[in-house]
């Protein structure tokens, strides 16, 4: 399932979080060769995983990380305003209409389409519930096939240092169908919203 | 004729108390034909400040009872940055439904649309439309006036964070030069489409680019930034 949670609420999943920071560590810091950070535990954190960001996980059926993003507001800090200008043509990307999404991770055991289809639906499904028009990140170039092969490119992109990419995707241009069916998920039922919707207010802080 | 929106802009800029900033959440009221609009915010030090609608007898009944501490939107919606319909929130919980009776009593509609703010230093603040009606009315008035409203909450909360500050510190937006460049053109009477040409990118980043310099110079659409980048001498027509 797809689970959206705030990075206060993390601890509620202890596996899913673990699983996830290795995972990304394995991405980012193992095959990408990104310059990031890796600690002790072997989770690969940033700054912004200190900003209370929202993360859209798959959750596989065993209760490991499968797949994942992480949002944040571009009215706050976020990574393309303070690590790319030469990437946004110096334009610090401002609007509350417009968010970030970063750290697109993919368990290395999954199937990596079938997985990426599954985010974006999630992407897809928390642009329309929370009102957004576009969502704007940088990635790795390998996942600009991949992007295109589901039907939802950015409709911008500029490619920086190090072999990075900006990219600009509209909320407007979902294809829900295509993805639903690269992603083999039909309905809603798959969109777990966590506390973000019905939680009882006790039961916040005890991890329903 | 100007939009909500623009009125709603128009009354802000000429805020320069919080008693003005009151005033200016009175209006919205008149402006979108709801019953109420909240504001409330609580900066890095721990200090409040609210402009709103409610029945000062409901305030002060709910400071003395620390409804915070139970008032499902509160709960949902501190530490967060999503926009939150009620509906989405759970009253189920025997202290959640106490207190929404108790709400209802003192004149708070049934309906309402939450939106948080993340400032600056752990400033945290809550922007709330609320109004009594059906939830169909209730789908059709959030789908007309969402976006709008998300912008009210965050342009609200950068004035109060303003006078708060005193204006002779009041950070003056800047521009990069592709957003003066990206204004200018539009400002020119270019289209969308002619202006991203010119500019060597495409409409959609011509959008983004027109969106952030709008965002920034508290605009309430793109023919507005214009006006207001040129009447700062931000561009130069």
């Amino acid at each position: 399932m797809i689970r959206f949670l705030y990075g206060d609420r993390l601890h509620c999943a202890p596996l899913l979080r673990d699983t996830m920071f290795r995972d990304r560590a394995a991405q980012f810091s193992g095959r990408l060769k990104w310059a990031v950070q890796v600690d002790d535990q072997g989770f690969e954190r940033d700054e912004y995983d200190a900003m209370n960001p929202l993360y859209v996980i798959w959750q596989q059926a065993d209760g490991r990380h499968g797949g994942s993003l992480r949002f944040l507001p571009t009215t706050g800090p976020v990574m393309v305003n303070d690590h790319f200008p030469d990437l946004t043509g110096g334009v610090a990307i401002t609007s509350p209409h417009i968010w970030e999404c970063t750290r697109f991770c993919i368990a290395p055991d999954a199937p990596s389409r079938r997985i990426a289809a599954r985010l974006l639906l999630g992407a897809a499904a928390l642009g329309k519930r929370f009102h957004l028009r576009h969502a704007v990140g940088v990635f790795d170039p390998a996942m600009e096939r991949i992007y295109r092969a589901l039907g939802w490119e950015p409709v911008l992109q500029s490619r920086g240092r190090a072999g990075i990419h900006i990219g600009l995707w509209s909320f407007a241009d979902i294809d829900t169908a295509t993805l639903q069916r690269r992603a083999a998920l039909h309905g809603s039922g798959f969109l777990c919203w966590d506390d973000l919707g019905m939680a009882a207010p006790a039961k916040r802080r005890i991890c329903a | 004729m100007q939009t909500r929106i623009e009125k709603f802009v128009e009354k802000l800029q000429q805020a320069e108390t919080l008693d003005d900033l009151q005033s200016v959440v009175e209006h919205l009221r008149t402006l979108y034909q709801a019953d109420h609009f909240i504001y409330h915010s609580v900066n890095h030090a721990g200090e409040p400040y609210a402009a709103l609608t409610y029945d000062l007898k409901w305030v002060d009944h709910y400071l003395a009872r620390d409804y915070a501490r139970i008032d499902p939107v509160v709960l949902g919606c501190y530490q967060r940055f999503h926009p939150v319909d009620w509906k989405q929130l759970d009253w189920s919980g025997k202290p959640a439904r106490g207190f929404l009776k108790e709400a209802l009593d003192a004149g708070v509609g049934n309906q309402g649309f939450s939106i948080p703010i993340r400032g600056p230093k752990g400033q945290f603040a809550l922007f709330t439309v609320n109004h009594k009606c059906s939830d169909d009315q209730w789908a059709r008035f959030t789908r007309a006036h969402v976006h709008d409203l998300i912008l009210i909450a965050h342009y609200i909360n950068k004035k109060a964070l303003e006078i708060e500050a005193g204006s002779d510190i009041l950070p003056d937006a800047t521009l990069s030069p592709r957003e003066t460049d990206a204004l200018t053109l539009i400002g020119l009477g270019l289209s969308r489409a002619q202006a991203a040409e010119r500019l060597k990118i495409s409409e959609h980043t011509l959008r983004v680019y027109i969106e952030s310099a709008r965002f920034k110079l508290g605009a309430a659409n793109a023919t507005h930034a214009v006006a207001l980048a040129l009447a700062r001498g931000k561009i130069v027509l």
